[in-house]
């Protein structure tokens, strides 16, 4: 028996072993992707003629939107101002909340009924696009602000509290051993042994979430739920090409910065 | 007065790790418990204050029994019962001070936990403790800013903030050089002396047993197979503890370093 990492001249060589043993399965595999490829672009119905009609069209829209008008500032600035107000009020609350239900959703430190509501509650808060949410809420509570809020909300307590109870889970346990020795209860044990522990993690959630909730508060005002959503598509749908895509600028503008400060945030307090 | 009797603990279905074990520790005496990794010193320790929960047996601190108790009994009486680690598991994150009044947490109130409003007294204690042991200047320091000896010292002033009636040691001095390991012994002999308490310390070093403890227990396979002075612990008790195999040098005067036990792991991890 020759050992198969010596060729005939007797020089070692040496190849990375592929990510799929069986050649069969390997090939198989690339063989099905290109079948499944031929058969959705051929089952598909893309409407060619129509997208070659619609071209032009998306081209004259386009045009339209240039130059980009600032002319009604005031409406801009009533948007933007709604659109923070939501996005902020929302993280606040959002990661309040988030704390509770972190806890509850830990494995190691709550007790397997109340471990089960914890994730039960993240799950169902998770389960669905914010924009899903927002038209519950609107059709719950009517248009405007509050809606957005309480969506926005239930979006962080999803998002937050899942990675915080993650975060929860993996924290050394030895800190949480020495508060059970002296004697602490529960809630004293989890204020000194697991908030101190997870502290840099949840600022640096929090400013992530602020983040995205000013994105996400852009898109929940296209359904009815407050900020410059709306403003956005009713530019849209009265054919203001021109201040929608001042619009569109300005949400691209205040992403920008609000990710450069909660960079900064972050690496300031990690 | 500890009195431990038939303690037996069992994870799960396999061996139990304490067989039976009795064990009575009067007065302020130091007593340190040597034996291989796996022999059950930890669990041991951790049964005490309830860390791990005994299968059996029975363990009596001062007339009261600790096995039985439940909730705010079982925090009462963990009030009692100081523990040092070998991780000193201090936490990282608060100042020096805010970890040595933790040793306050099974006195004071929620409210005065969180906002931090300890009682005078206890503040009061807290500087005389530190001062004690040498770090009363790091008050307001971060924990994790120390050093490994200072951490300790830290540890061991929480646990005294305890007031307590023993104080449980478990390898207090095994992630510490030598020379640092050396003075947190000699700070456990003293404290032992100074405020007459019992401190039970598990350790791995031999040497240091023998020179900082006054009495020696040599649990194997969950049994105690040794208790005696120091002047007792002979070569052949050395062989009976560990084995005999990979015999530590200790016996040549050579007390830095530490039995060569092919693993550090233990198996008692908490299980929760």
């Amino acid at each position: 028996m020759t050992r198969s990492d010596v060729d005939a001249t007797g020089r070692r060589t040496w190849r990375k072993p592929p990510f799929i043993a069986n050649p069969w399965l390997r090939y198989g595999l690339w063989l099905a992707v290109v079948a499944y490829l031929i058969w959705a672009f051929g089952s598909l119905p893309f409407n060619w003629a129509r997208i070659g009609e619609g071209l032009p069209r998306a081209a004259r829209i386009f045009g339209g939107g240039f130059p980009p008008s600032f002319e009604r500032g005031g409406l801009l600035l009533t948007g933007f101002k709604e659109s923070f107000q939501i996005a902020i009020l929302a993280t606040l609350l959002g990661v309040m909340l988030s704390i509770p239900f972190a806890v509850m959703a830990a494995r190691n430190v709550a007790p397997m009924p109340v471990y089960l509501l914890g994730r039960a509650v993240i799950i169902v808060s998770r389960s669905f696009h914010p924009v899903i949410v927002a038209i519950l809420f609107v059709a719950a509570v009517g248009f405007g602000p509050l809606a957005g809020i309480l969506t926005l909300t239930l979006y962080s307590i999803g998002f937050v509290g899942k990675l915080l109870a993650e975060e929860i889970e993996e924290i050394d346990w030895g800190q949480v051993e020495a508060m059970k020795a002296t004697g602490a209860g529960y809630l004293a044990t989890l204020f000194y042994a697991v908030f101190p522990q997870i502290l840099p993690r949840q600022v640096g959630l929090s400013m992530y979430q602020l983040d995205s909730n000013l994105r996400a508060s852009a898109v929940v005002g296209i359904v009815g739920a407050g900020g410059i959503g709306g403003t956005l598509m009713n530019a849209f749908g009265r054919y203001d090409y021109d201040f929608a895509f001042a619009i569109l600028l300005i949400i691209i503008a205040v992403i920008l910065v609000s990710e450069g400060i909660s960079g900064w945030v972050r690496k300031k307090i990690w | 007065m500890l009195e431990i009797s038939k303690l037996v603990k069992r994870y799960g279905r396999d061996e139990p790790v304490l067989k039976e074990l009795d064990l009575v520790v009067e007065g302020n005496s130091v007593v340190s418990i040597v034996g291989a990794s796996g022999a059950g010193k930890s669990t041991m320790l951790r049964c005490i204050n309830r860390l791990v929960e005994p299968t059996s047996g029975s363990i009596k601190l001062n007339g009261q029994e600790l096995v039985n108790l439940r909730g705010a009994a079982l925090r009462r009486a963990r009030r009692k019962i100081g523990m040092v680690f070998q991780g000193f598991n201090l936490i990282d994150r608060l100042t020096v001070m805010e970890n040595v009044l933790a040793g306050r947490l099974g006195y004071v109130s929620l409210y005065q936990a969180i906002s931090r409003r300890y009682p005078q007294a206890d503040i009061e204690r807290a500087f005389t403790l530190m001062e004690r042991v040498g770090i009363a200047h790091y008050a307001n320091k971060r924990a994790d800013a120390l050093s490994g000896g200072e951490r300790q010292r830290v540890g061991v002033v929480r646990a005294l903030m305890q007031e307590p009636e023993v104080l449980l040691a478990d390898e207090p001095t095994a992630s510490l050089d030598p020379r640092t390991s050396e003075q947190i012994m000699k700070l456990l002999q003293s404290l032992a002396s100074e405020l007459s308490l019992p401190v039970l310390i598990n350790i791995h070093n031999v040497a240091q047993a023998k020179a900082y403890t006054e009495r020696i227990v040599g649990l194997r396979h969950g049994k105690m197979i040794f208790d005696g002075t120091p002047a007792d612990f002979t070569r052949e008790a050395l062989d009976a503890i560990y084995g005999g195999i990979e015999a530590p040098d200790e016996d040549e005067g050579e007390d830095t370093k530490k039995p060569a036990l092919a693993t550090r792991k233990e198996v008692t991890d908490d299980p929760l």
